[in-house]
């Protein structure tokens, strides 16, 4: 007699225990609620403070008369991480449902083939569009890009390979920049191009802050990623006869090509949505324009603060769904991200 | 028990007895002298540090050109570092120095004016842990070098065919050049590096305990492959695996540290060392009293 052996889980969770996990949750929902409306506090936060503390006192005390006191502070923390995840994702969840239930009525295909030159604030939803507010922010993007995805692998490269005497300080002003409030950046090009040199709004003003503010990014990015690269692969391009520039254009670049694209990513991710510089530097305009170097240029963030600015019912739905336009701009360019990093990790 | 097919390869390999053979008769016919000064490499009076620590202490050592020369020794005696000072990647380790000459054809590798990366064209190396560049494929591997270093070749076809053969590997991997280094095992990655290392075709290859991770079976096949190379080069392999020296090499060098810098206590014929080795230090490490 041969037995057959049935893989199965000793360790999971029975039915049982999730109803009863699941009837704690009611319970501590239930409780919270009566104790909002019983005592004096008030208000939404309330509920999430107490459900906090109902949650974990329920699951603690049920640990305690069942397993004793060191299950019963575990339980108590699991239950308080628990709740402290789902009341971030919360925001998140929020922000979304939003965007989606006011943006989506003023979604129209013909928004993608229009600008507002054309149009006023008050017109119908169908008329006019946001192209001019597209092909700015793309524009701009790129441009952005092509300043500073030299100058941000350069940065990460001196750091990483070179690690010379100013490698400390450089990562150091690297990491502050970072932090640079991008009004900073708008007023700063304001003040040390637009003023002096061009006098007038462009594309390109706002590209320059926005490379400002894409250059930490990437830098530190890049950094991060060549660091992952194993010193044995320098050593072997070196000891092959290779000088320390062939061997980081042969070797060390290519090995970390899919994470320096995830660098670069995330940049734009960071400049995409960016509006103070914009505000300052490009000066709006509802009309496409193809020249980035003269005249006003459209942008998405600009295009939705201006609709909002014009108050009307149709300006508003205009710029819901131009947040929309733009959270979903973003939302492929991290996808993207995501994906590139995960294959890189997977190989 | 599984095996995949590449560890059968091995095994059988490593079952032919004409392989043991060769590695054995090789060996007879070596007459060169123990010195043999100005056609091979030499290092005089070499030390390093790492920072204020001083690791290794007046290392004089020739390698007569042709000739296999294993360093044994036990862990921290400096083994590593001095072939490291041999073809300059030792300045490479932040804090480190060096005193002393390391002569290539009589010509000091750290003479003022010398272009370092044609140094390291003359003086190969293979690392500890296998590194194919993950980026290219296997073709692209065996001929980085050509390309790192800038070099002209007629005909790449040929040179990447007589590296492999030479390697060992041909036969394995001639009909998928075009795949990536990290789908090939250990040991084939290993000889994809010496092969690499090969096609800028090296006057001498150092070879840092090339097979410390690598099972018996691969470490047979590059035993072999370094039997062959040495017709052609000179070669300086450190190892700690006694067996392998006495296998390999020529000539053996034992390196000790008292806790102070790293010594060379004793060079002489492998078969010298290992029978009637002339320090008392030697003996003790080499019958395995200690060590």
């Amino acid at each position: 007699m041969t037995t057959t052996a049935v893989p199965t889980k000793p360790w999971a969770k029975s039915p049982r225990d999730r109803i009863r996990d699941f009837s704690f949750a009611i319970l501590a929902i239930a409780f919270s609620y009566a104790f909002v409306g019983v005592t004096a506090m008030k208000g939404k936060l309330a509920y999430a403070a107490i459900l906090i503390i109902a949650y974990a006192l329920i699951t603690g005390v049920f640990a305690f008369v069942t397993r004793g006191g060191p299950a019963a502070k575990d339980a108590v923390i699991k239950s308080c991480v628990a709740i402290g995840a789902i009341l971030t994702v919360l925001p998140i969840a929020s922000i979304i449902f939003t965007v989606l239930k006011n943006g989506l009525p003023g979604i129209h295909l013909s928004m993608f083939t229009n600008d507002m030159s054309m149009a006023t604030p008050t017109d119908p939803i169908a008329t006019g569009g946001l192209l001019h507010a597209i092909t700015g922010t793309l524009t701009m993007v790129l441009l952005a890009l092509i300043m500073s995805v030299p100058i941000g692998i350069l940065t990460a490269l001196y750091l990483t390979e070179i690690s010379g005497k100013f490698a400390g300080p450089i990562r150091f002003l690297v990491q502050a920049m970072s932090g640079v409030p991008s009004i900073v950046a708008g007023l700063f090009i304001l003040s040390a191009v637009l003023y002096p040199i061009t006098k007038a709004y462009s594309g390109l003003m706002g590209a320059l802050a926005l490379t400002i503010l894409m250059i930490p990014t990437i830098a530190r990015t890049s950094e991060e990623v060549l660091r992952l690269i194993p010193n044995d692969l320098r050593e072997a391009g070196t000891a092959l006869g290779g000088t320390q520039w062939r061997t980081v254009a042969m070797i060390v670049l290519p090995a970390a090509r899919s994470g320096l694209m995830t660098a670069v990513i995330l940049g734009i991710a960071r400049i995409a949505g960016e509006t103070a510089p914009i505000l300052l530097l490009t000066g709006g305009g509802d009309k496409i324009n193809p020249n980035a170097f003269n005249g006003p240029m459209g942008s998405l963030p600009y295009y939705i603060w201006k609709s909002f600015n014009a108050g009307s019912p149709e300006a508003l739905t205009r710029a819901w769904a131009g947040l929309l336009v733009l959270m979903v701009l973003i939302l492929i360019l991290f996808t993207a991200a995501r994906a590139l990093s995960t294959r890189k990790v997977s190989k | 028990m599984i095996q995949t097919p590449e560890s059968e390869k091995e095994m059988t390999s490593s079952a032919q007895p004409s392989s043991l053979a060769s590695v054995a008769n090789a060996k007879s016919p070596r007459t060169q002298p123990t010195k043999a000064t100005g056609t091979g490499l030499e290092t005089r009076g070499i030390h390093a540090w790492f920072g204020k620590n001083h690791v290794l202490s007046n290392v004089n050592l020739e390698f007569a050109a042709g000739s296999v020369t294993a360093l044994i020794g036990p862990s921290g005696c400096g083994k590593s570092t001095f072939i490291r000072t041999i073809n300059r990647m030792h300045e490479f380790i932040p804090g480190a120095a060096m005193a002393g000459e390391v002569l290539l054809d009589g010509k000091d590798v750290y003479a003022p004016g010398v272009d370092v990366t044609k140094i390291r064209l003359q003086i190969g190396m293979v690392f500890q842990k296998p590194n194919p560049f993950p980026s290219m494929t296997i073709g692209e591997n065996v001929l980085s070098g050509i390309k790192l270093a800038q070099l002209k070749v007629e005909n790449k076809d040929e040179l990447l065919e007589e590296c492999l053969v030479r390697a060992g590997l041909w036969n394995e991997v001639k009909d998928r050049l075009n795949t990536h280094g990290g789908s090939l095992s250990g040991g084939q990655q290993q000889r994809l590096c010496i092969a690499r290392a090969l096609a800028v075709r090296p006057q001498v290859l150092l070879m840092d305990e090339p097979c410390s991770a690598l099972d018996p079976g691969s470490t047979l096949r590059i035993e072999e492959t370094i039997r062959e190379l040495s017709d052609t080069m000179t070669i300086v392999i450190v190892t700690h695996n006694m067996q392998q020296a006495a296998r390999v090499s020529d000539y053996t060098a034992f390196f000790l540290s008292d806790g102070g810098p790293g010594e060379m206590i004793e060079v002489s014929r492998t078969s010298e060392i290992f029978s009637q080795p002339k320090d008392q230090r030697t003996e003790n490490y080499v019958t395995g009293r200690f060590g």
